[in-house]
């Protein structure tokens, strides 16, 4: 393959070259490259396979529209699919590989698909693989997904960083072309606070890509000046590698900066990408515009490109697109191209200008007024055009052909947040409407002409200035040579096309596609866009979207401002999954949070179980146990007999205080705590508005003006808001304050009949039976002088107490509690035992309280005060909620040999089929009771209350297991709660 | 929906911060309404869920931990109003 790069030129360095390899084949490019221009320097036409005829493809853009070009870059977990080869910069040792094609690009079978075009037209989905049904998932949309395609994703990690950030401004520049540096350069010389985005790696935008000088310099030489003028003001921000992709309330803008994906090597210290969130109060679009293709036939071809991309490349990276090249065009773009191909050396062969005669506009090669291009010919690269002009057919031989179908203004931020884009007849495009916030410049707002986009961008600036109170500084632009001419007039598509036309490149949409999609009643364009998938690949139809208007317009016998446009929305460009999560990946998704005393149980040997964003210790294995249950088993069964110890900090723990306190509990809870005495814990239970159970726990009383309430490990921070929002909307009256302070005490669980005795060496006070009975509550200290709190409260129905201290201190009396029961037997437990030990008792959890209950269907009716109002009474009275075959709590044990009762199995009536119809409730909570010898469980049943001793059926629809057990109370251990007074 | 709150007391700051608990109703009961008022019954289950303005009560969570009253536009996104929930309420706004 013959090197197309020029001798000299361009805004490459020579002194560098960069290797990298294209499928295997080692090539050679320079610093400044793009993937693409290095390719087109070495010769490589054919890039890509198309998404659906896997028709050869080449490189049809030098910027963010790029359909085609699209390659898998990296390797490993760097391995990157669907890259644009157009925008990604060249970099030592890159290692790019072609998509869509196997067994490779130059002979891909997959374009068979072509012969079988006719079957594959808009819509084939719904039409060709309906019957017989059950076939779509398993063979017709694995087939489809295989032969249809864009690159794969690695499974491996990436082991990149990636990261977000605010930034906050007074005026939002997009788009560092002519009128966006001219924008940010007025506001940033007015001192206002400016931040410029442009996607490119070199500001400049247009002005990159053509041979123009401004003031006595070079265009790029001029844009570099400016941003380096920019880059020295402190109140400036320049951001290039920077796209903006979306606008958002409050003026709020999304940008993707693309830190580290040009260097070869990473500096891991730094992201990759970064995702910034731009507060703008004033932002101006200086987007530019797309030209657009021509649609005729054989237009997709590789050798065939975009007029403006070929000066790109010939004029940025001194390449040149062929040896003998044409020019189709509908306007004045056609004829600067063929003076800079000359310019450079190259021969065109002809100038095919769609439009009559045009005046002032020639070329000093064969033009060819009134012509169209109808087809193009060659295999996998352009070999030559057919022509037609008055009447005749003509075949040419070239080897690349430039095609210039107008301007597209880049409009679609401006019309993300709803706003529908205006036809403008005399620009033959769509601009966006006025926005708050929102100014277009230049060429985005249908200005083109370089010295009208300087103008422009400074008017633009100073408006927004103006907006903002700033007073502008004053300057002229820099003066413009002669003006290259930027009219045309639109030519949807060459309807004298003898071969397959595409519109949507990226999607194989095809003239006919869109034909079909009218003649079938999909004329709407969201229809259109939708049976065809016409503007829907991960280009969203940035060159074809305007053609294919105009082509549905023409069908329909309407004009393009009747159809209008599809729908614009974020994102403008591909983000990658990894800017979008940023840093919350792997152990940062969620915080984890640990218990004070994690460490302490860590060196008992605990596992932990994630439970929400908390480790909990669930069971303390020792030697020979190598099964969870041996161990819960042991534990619980030794909280029985002896005593143990259990990390209760997860609960949810808030300071209530003021005078109000009183007060403000009872209206909160369901139970009375106004005459709760000092010194007392108490049970209690929380409703919401709409009568259900919201929370349980035990709330202290310390002082007259001070309370202590615990809230379940999951609820505690909704329990929080929710009292907040009683304080402050609800009752504002009453003066009563919270803190939260889960975090600051370790608490831990004393359970057994032998509690007693370890507590009493630790604390400083009496607690015998009669000086600290059940439900006592006290300030007290422990080793002396630790301060401390004591609570006789009980989860597992034992003698027990909680005991909270100071969160630093937690390991410290842990290891001191475990030292005290030593000689009682003393065993740390788990969740797994706390679990058992509350079910044979009969206590609930949120297994129980699931949303659906009210105080009754657990047997605590009684609680819920007739005496006072409280949240939820209202609602409690309701019909529903005080029927009689509501769900009731019951307990269930196996009938004759032990069955293992599972947790969400469902309750038949002893004779009844199994069926959802026949359901009279399910389990809530089950486990094996060491204490008992045998399978237990707690469950919701209807009217369950009644059923005691009824002989009922546990069904468990997933393992087909269904067997009798006997309903029964709820308390399998020490139902006349002895034990807690003992 | 709006991506910055006015808070009325850290000032701008991201929606991510706040959550939102529904809209305010129309007119709850007073506290002590006897509980058969049919008050009760439209404060706790009925919203005319309107197109256009509407009131809500929003929680600032990540930031001063106040309830709001955040008066906003389900239609434009515009937010018209964000007040200290507690301070209408001592004002006299039953919500």
């Amino acid at each position: 393959m013959s090197s197309r790069r020029l001798p000299k030129g361009g805004l490459i360095d020579r002194s560098r070259p960069i290797d990298f390899t294209f499928d295997g084949q080692k090539l050679s490019g320079f610093a400044g490259d793009t993937l693409a221009s290095a390719l087109l320097a070495n010769g490589r036409r054919l890039v890509g396979r198309s998404f659906k005829y896997h028709r050869p493809r080449g490189i049809l853009t030098a910027g963010s529209a790029e359909p085609n070009a699209l390659v898998t870059v990296g390797t490993g977990g760097r391995r990157e699919p669907n890259v644009r080869a157009t925008m990604a910069e060249l970099h030592e040792g890159m290692v790019a590989e072609s998509q869509n094609r196997w067994p490779s690009l130059g002979f891909d079978l997959g374009a068979v698909n072509q012969l079988f075009s006719p079957f594959l037209a808009a819509g084939f989905y719904y039409k060709t693989f309906m019957w017989p049904a059950a076939l779509w998932e398993k063979l017709y949309e694995p087939l489809i997904r295989r032969a249809a395609g864009l690159g794969k994703a690695t499974y491996e990690r990436d082991p990149d960083r990636f990261e977000k950030r605010w930034a906050h401004c007074d005026l939002l520049v997009i788009g560092a072309g002519p009128a966006g540096l001219m924008a940010a350069l007025t506001a940033g010389r007015s001192g206002a606070r400016v931040v410029l985005v442009d996607e490119q790696s070199l500001p400049g935008g247009s002005l990159l890509g053509e041979r123009e000088s401004l003031g006595d310099m070079e265009a790029s030489d001029w844009a570099r000046q400016v941003a380096d003028e920019l880059d020295t003001m402190p109140n400036v921000r320049l951001l290039p590698r920077t796209t903006a992709f979306g606008w958002y309330d409050s003026n709020v803008f999304a940008a993707l900066e693309r830190v580290q994906k040009h260097r070869a090597e990473i500096d891991e210290a730094l992201p990759v990408e970064r995702l910034w969130r731009i507060v703008a109060k004033r932002a101006v679009l200086a987007s530019g515009a797309e030209e657009r293709p021509l649609v005729f036939g054989g237009n997709d071809r590789p050798g065939v490109m975009i007029a403006g991309a070929m000066r790109t490349y010939l004029n940025r990276y001194a390449v040149a697109p062929g040896g003998k090249v044409a020019i189709f065009t509908n306007g004045d773009a056609g004829y600067r191209t063929a003076r800079d191909l000359q310019a450079h050396g190259v021969e065109v062969a002809a100038l095919i200008d769609s439009r009559p005669a045009v005046s002032g506009m020639s070329a000093a090669t064969r033009t060819i007024p009134g012509g169209l291009v109808t087809r193009s010919f060659g295999g996998k690269s352009l070999k030559g055009v057919e022509i037609l002009s008055n009447g005749k057919y003509e075949r040419i031989g070239v080897d690349a052909l430039a095609m210039s179908g107008g301007y597209t203004p880049i409009i679609n931020l401006a019309c993300q947040r709803g706003g529908r884009p205006i036809w403008n007849e005399g620009l033959q495009a769509f601009l966006a409407p006025e926005t708050e916030g929102l100014a277009m410049a230049g060429s985005a707002a249908g200005v083109y002409g370089l010295a009208d986009c300087l103008r422009d961008g400074i008017e633009k600036g100073k408006a927004a200035l103006g907006e903002l109170g700033i007073k502008p500084a004053r300057f002229d632009p820099p003066k413009t040579t002669e003006e290259a001419g930027t009219g045309f007039k639109a030519l949807w598509h060459v309807k004298e096309s003898r071969s397959k036309a595409f519109v949507d490149f990226q999607n194989d949409v095809a003239v006919s596609d869109l034909g079909l999609a009218v003649r079938e009643g999909y004329g709407h364009i969201e229809h259109a866009k939708r049976y065809t998938t016409t503007g829907m690949a991960t280009d969203q139809g940035k060159l074809s979207n305007l053609n294919a208007i105009g082509i549905v317009a023409e069908a329909r016998g309407k004009s393009p401002a009747e159809i209008g446009t599809t729908t614009f929305r974020p994102f403008y460009t591909p983000v990658s999954f990894g800017a979008i999560v940023g840093a919350n990946r792997e152990k940062h998704f969620q915080p984890v949070r640990k218990s004070p005393l994690h460490g302490w149980a860590e060196a008992n040997g605990a596992v932990f179980v994630e439970a929400g964003q908390w480790y909990r210790s669930a069971w303390f294995p020792r030697d020979g146990e190598n099964h969870w249950r041996q161990s819960a088993d042991r534990e619980a069964a030794n909280v029985r007999a002896n005593v143990g110890v259990c990390d209760v900090s997860t609960l949810g723990k808030i300071e209530i205080f003021g005078p109000d306190a009183s007060e403000f509990l009872n209206r909160v809870y369901c139970n009375g705590f106004a005459k709760l005495p000092v010194g007392k814990a108490r049970y209690g239970l929380m409703l919401r508005e709409d009568g259900f159970i919201y929370d349980d726990g035990t709330t202290s009383r310390f002082a007259e003006d001070h309370y202590f309430m615990t809230t379940t490990t999951a609820q505690a921070a909704g329990v929080m808001t929710h009292l907040e929002f009683c304080a402050q909307v609800l009752w504002p009256d009453l003066d009563v304050r919270f803190a939260s302070v889960s975090d600051q005490w370790a608490q831990m669980a004393i359970a057994g009949p032998k509690s007693r005795a370890v507590i009493a060496e630790l604390v400083d006070r009496d607690i015998s039976n009669d000086a600290f009975p059940f439900l006592a509550a006290a300030d007290v200290v422990v080793l002396g002088t630790l301060p401390a709190r004591l609570f006789r409260i009980s989860f597992s129905g034992e003698l027990a107490y909680e005991l909270a201290v100071p969160a630093r201190a937690g390991k410290r009396v842990a290891d001191a509690v475990m030292e005290a029961g030593a000689k009682h037997g003393i065993m740390p437990y788990g969740t797994e035992a706390l679990s058992v030990l509350r079910i044979e008792k009969g206590h609930v959890t949120h297994s129980e309280i699931n949303g659906t209950v009210v105080p009754d269907d657990l047997g605590m009716g009684r609680m819920a005060s007739q005496a006072k109002d409280y949240v939820g009474r209202a609602m409690l009275g309701r019909e529903a909620l005080t029927a009689e075959d509501r769900m009731q709590l019951v307990g269930l044990r196996p009938v004759g040999a032990d069955r293992l009762i599972r947790a969400g199995s469902h309750l038949l009536e002893r004779d009844a089929s199994p069926s959802t119809g026949n359901d009279q409730g399910h389990v809530t909570s089950a486990c094996y009771s060491p204490t008992l010898g045998h399978h237990i469980a707690l469950a919701l049943l209807k009217r369950g209350r009644a059923r005691h001793g009824e002989e009922i059926r546990v069904w468990d629809g997933l393992r087909g297991e269904e067997f009798p057990v006997i309903v029964c109370e709820t308390a399998f251990v020490d139902p006349e709660n002895e034990k807690l007074h003992a | 929906m709006a991506s910055l709150i006015p808070c009325p007391h850290c000032g701008m700051r991201p929606k991510e911060e706040f959550t939102i608990r529904g809209a305010v109703p129309d007119d709850r009961p007073a506290w002590g309404t006897p509980i058969d008022d049919p008050q009760w019954f439209s404060a706790v289950y009925l919203r005319t869920n309107p197109r256009g303005r509407l009131r809500e009560h929003w929680y600032h969570g990540a930031g001063c931990g106040r309830w709001l009253i955040v008066e906003r536009d389900n239609l434009s996104h515009a937010v018209y109003d964000v007040a200290d929930a507690r301070t209408r309420a001592l004002a006299g706004d039953r919500t």
